[in-house]
């Protein structure tokens, strides 16, 4: 019964991962970068919803409202500012000036927050609902509820709107999609700004969920990687997968075995997946030369 | 007699069947072009004789021996040699750089001495003048124009004394002299032994230069023979220009 | 046969300007260097200074170390701090347990953590190379945490977080730091040559076809595979002795010091400053950085400034200088020499009287 606990919280767990996860393929997949600040924008958004619980009172699911766009606008700023001139390289150079861009954002939270852990305390932190046998903490269910919302409207913006018809026209082939009068900049810095306002998502219920200070990122940063190459890049199915997949794997193995291991469990799993298939889950078998 | 053969080769990219069944051979010694409308997949079949892409199925022997999907750099040191219709070279190194990464050198011992060592630095000027860049070698060779960076390509396959050169479309964005230029230069490379296989659309310097001529066409083989066979074969007539050719004479 | 000589018509043939400083130049410039490292603590003996010293020897043996890989075949690891941490344990546990004597033979210890780095390299090192460069750039963070945390976790071997004590050297007083810094000097001297030794050599000629164009240096004949993952298991034995120095420095192993991300990003803006995939990169970089970020934490103390401050350098860099330091300071020089060359020639062209719009001679870079 304690492995079927740890399955079905693992899968309401791996639901907000999977927003964080989400935002860093999807960037990848359209513009080929990695967006190594990922993990500390997941941990900016938490200081956000924070620093609104706190002295607003605002409760964290409707500090989205402001944090969610806002966090939209860095994305777009970031992208214009540091990605978009870089002529060389791309790849390789947009993800050192992401890790670049993300210890600055480092720095600053640590500056402004100093390094004492913190949490979002609401008043149904640590209430639960009963179902049979099975306790599941009322926090897990709403971001999981919170997730499915949110990732139900990337998917309607992906595949029903003529936004998402150019995003996957620049992932699959940007040249061809310039050609046809897409302007992949603009497709690009929004992707961006989705992606970071999907960590703004993600770093609300992280805040809600654990203490965390500025070096937490770190460890976000990894697992989140993990997923993401799990999955495969580009694929927001695969994202949504992996963490799922991963996620489970961890709280069983925390349950049956020790929370101890469960975290090296983790890489473990990602590199087994990466002897058998390199691509991940569902990534894109040839990656493009160079 | 042939020194290369291709039997049944297919290879398939998702839905679309590059090479279907081909099987052709090209003549030891001599210049063979290889020439056929857009899309009949000579590319994709220079990319499986050179093991850039492993071939789905079928075989490739070099002189009886069989080197299917054999990786790049061994199909390079049993001799075959490939250029690209995009020039493919190394921007950041120097002329003289680009051509010495090509030298082979054997044994283990041999990787940590210095590059430049003299007898392959004389090799090296030799094949520079040979093509005309001798000026340029301590230039990097990003700042090359494209004709310069093609006769770079050509030279620095030239240098390992490959027994085959493949070359995919050497003609392309070439202005008539260098064109004239590097005609010469094959037909001297293979006065001394060297075997050619061309990949071409530009007719006449195919016709002009070839001792033999082979057609492609959706993935296979359509015919082989002389220039002047192949040019007046109607089937290669309406490959390339559609059954209209062929009705109108 | 058609002459294909690129010369203008009528055009004397211009004296080439060679890329480099001529030899002369760079080999007395190495000498100067290497003179004044070795007589820096002598000339500056306070301790505070000495320390920094010592930190600037570790991390020019790992910057110079991670150029060998990254900056030759174009592979950037943000993940070396694997052997950073493999190299700092190795000293900690062989001191621990076969009781070495703290001081002069701990040094002794230095080549067996560079051996044991590149030893691990070699397996980790071919599953990270399975994949194409930017796909390698994360998996070698990922390679790295879970070090950190195997580190924490087998606590029974590592002391888990608790981390590992070793003795302080037998020597005492204000010459404590000299010990250090002359064998990390002697370390970095070692690396370097290394790496000038590759850079000449045949092996290291392939590696760079690799950063310019894998697949087609693999169309020449280069074994990409080995000639990787051989530079990665170099660059670990370098990263590994630069730990295995800092460990007994320090006198203490913890997991996240060890293992620590800061490094990473450290050693990769000091060689991005100083120049990366070049010779003397690695080395202006260090001696550069390593001082300005020792002086900060004794000024401020605070590792976020620290974090803000490199951050905004490796962007800074990273637009305006991609190529690093030495690269720019190279083409500034020969730029000057072009110049003065177009110059002479316009002038003797012309013979005295106004000098007309000078000719081209540069290739377009």
């Amino acid at each position: 019964m304690l492995v079927l606990q740890a399955i079905i919280e693992g899968i309401l767990i791996g639901g907000f991962y999977a927003l964080m996860a989400g935002g860093l393929t999807l960037v990848f997949g359209v513009m080929d970068i990695v967006n190594f600040a990922q993990g500390i924008l997941v941990v900016l958004g938490a200081y956000l919803s924070y620093a609104l619980f706190t002295h607003l009172s605002l409760d964290p699911f409707l500090s989205l409202l402001i944090t969610l766009p806002g966090m939209f606008l860095i994305g777009v700023a970031v992208y214009w500012s540091m990605i978009r001139p870089i002529k060389r390289d791309r790849v390789i150079m947009s993800l050192l000036v992401m890790f670049a861009v993300g210890t600055i954002i480092e720095g600053i939270l640590d500056l402004i927050f100093t390094s004492n852990l913190v949490q979002i305390h609401t008043s149904y932190v640590n209430s639960s609902v009963k179902v049979g046998s099975l306790v599941f903490a009322d926090i897990y269910l709403y971001a999981f509820a919170m997730a499915v919302v949110l990732l139900a409207g990337v998917y309607y913006l992906l595949y029903r709107t003529r936004f998402g018809r150019s995003l996957r026209a620049s992932m699959q082939n940007p040249t061809a999609a310039r050609l046809v009068g897409i302007n992949t900049d603009w497709v690009s810095a929004f992707t961006l700004g989705i992606g970071v306002a999907l960590a703004a998502a993600g770093g609300m219920v992280f805040g809600l969920t654990n203490s965390f200070d500025a070096a937490s990122s770190y460890d976000l940063i990894s697992r989140v990687l993990a997923i993401v190459i799990f999955g495969g890049f580009g694929s927001l199915t695969g994202a949504l997968l992996a963490s799922v997949i991963m996620l489970s794997i961890e709280d069983v193995v925390a349950v049956v075995w020790s929370p101890t291991w469960s975290q090296t469990m983790f890489y473990v799993v990602l590199v087994l997946v990466l002897l058998a298939r390199p691509q991940g889950l569902l990534g894109r078998k040839a990656v493009r030369a160079q | 007699m042939s020194i290369l053969q291709v039997t049944d080769i297919s290879k398939s990219y998702g839905g679309i069947r590059a090479l279907d069944g081909c099987s052709m051979d090209f003549e030891e010694g001599a210049i063979n072009g290889l020439i056929g409308p857009n899309g009949s997949g000579k590319t994709t079949l220079f990319n499986v004789i050179s093991g850039y892409e492993t071939a789905d199925a079928g075989r490739v022997m070099l002189g009886g021996k069989d080197i299917t999907n054999t990786r790049p750099d061994r199909v390079f040191e049993l001799g075959i040699g490939r250029t690209f219709q995009v020039t493919r070279i190394f921007p950041r190194l120097t002329v003289m750089e680009n051509l010495h990464v090509a030298s082979q050198r054997r044994g283990f011992v041999g990787q940590l001495r210095s590059w430049k060592s003299p007898a392959e630095r004389t090799r090296a000027t030799e094949v520079l003048e040979f093509v005309g860049l001798s000026r340029l070698a301590d230039e990097p060779a990003g700042g090359l124009s494209y004709g310069q960076q093609k006769l770079l390509e050509f030279a620095f396959i030239m240098i390992a004394s490959p027994s085959i050169m493949l070359l995919d479309e050497p003609a392309g964005g070439v202005n008539p002299t260098l064109l004239r230029g590097l005609a010469d230069r094959i037909r001297a490379l293979n006065k001394a032994g060297v075997t050619f296989v061309i990949v071409e659309h530009d007719m006449e310097f195919v016709m002009g230069l070839c001792d033999r001529v082979n057609v492609m066409h959706h993935g296979c083989a359509l015919t082989a023979g002389a220039p002047a066979e192949v040019r007046a074969n109607p089937d290669v007539l309406e490959a390339y220009l559609g059954t209209d050719a062929k009705a109108a004479g | 046969m058609t002459a294909l000589d690129v010369t203008p018509v009528g055009a004397a043939a211009p004296e080439h300007i060679p890329y480099e400083p001529p030899r002369a130049i760079r080999w007395s410039g190495t000498g100067l260097v290497l003179v004044c490292l070795a007589a820096f603590p002598l000339v500056f003996p306070n301790p505070a200074v000495t320390q920094i010293a010592v930190t600037t020897m570790i991390y020019l043996v790992a910057a110079a170390g991670w150029n060998i890989f990254s900056g030759y075949s174009g592979y950037i690891s943000i993940g070396h701090a694997a052997y950073y941490g493999i190299g700092q344990y190795t000293v900690a546990l062989i001191v621990m347990h076969a009781k070495i004597a703290a001081g002069w033979d701990t040094f002794t210890l230095l080549p067996v953590a560079g051996v044991v780095s590149a030893i691990l390299a070699v397996p980790i090192g071919f599953l990270l190379l399975r994949v194409r460069k930017h796909t390698f750039i994360i998996l070698t963070v990922a390679m790295m945490f879970i070090l950190q945390s195997l580190a924490f976790n087998f606590s029974w071997w590592t002391n888990g977080s608790g981390g590992l004590e070793l003795p302080p050297a037998t020597w005492q007083g204000s010459f404590y730091n000299e010990p250090f810094y002359y064998v990390g000097l002697a370390a970095a001297v070692v690396a370097c040559a290394v790496s000038w030794w590759v850079r000449r050599s045949k092996y290291g000629l392939g590696l760079l076809s690799i950063r310019d164009d894998e697949d087609r240096a693999q169309g020449l004949g280069i074994h990409v595979t080995s000639s990787k993952l051989i530079a990665y298991a170099a660059s670990a034995f370098f990263v590994g002795v630069a730990g295995g120095l800092y460990a007994p420095f320090i006198g203490s192993v913890y997991p996240q010091f060890g293992f620590d991300p800061l490094f990473d990003l450290a050693v990769a803006v000091v060689v991005f400053v100083g120049g990366i995939g070049t010779l003397s990169g690695p080395v202006i970089g260090a001696l550069l950085l390593v001082p300005v970020q020792g002086y900060f934490y004794l000024q401020f103390g605070s590792e976020n400034l620290f974090l803000i401050a490199y951050g905004v350098l490796f962007i800074l860099i990273l637009r305006l200088l991609p190529g690093g330091i030495a690269p720019a300071v190279t083409q500034l020089w020969r730029r000057v020499l072009v110049v003065r060359q177009q110059r002479q020639a316009a002038l003797a062209r012309s013979g005295p009287g106004p000098a007309p719009a000078l000719g081209g001679d540069e290739v377009a870079r």
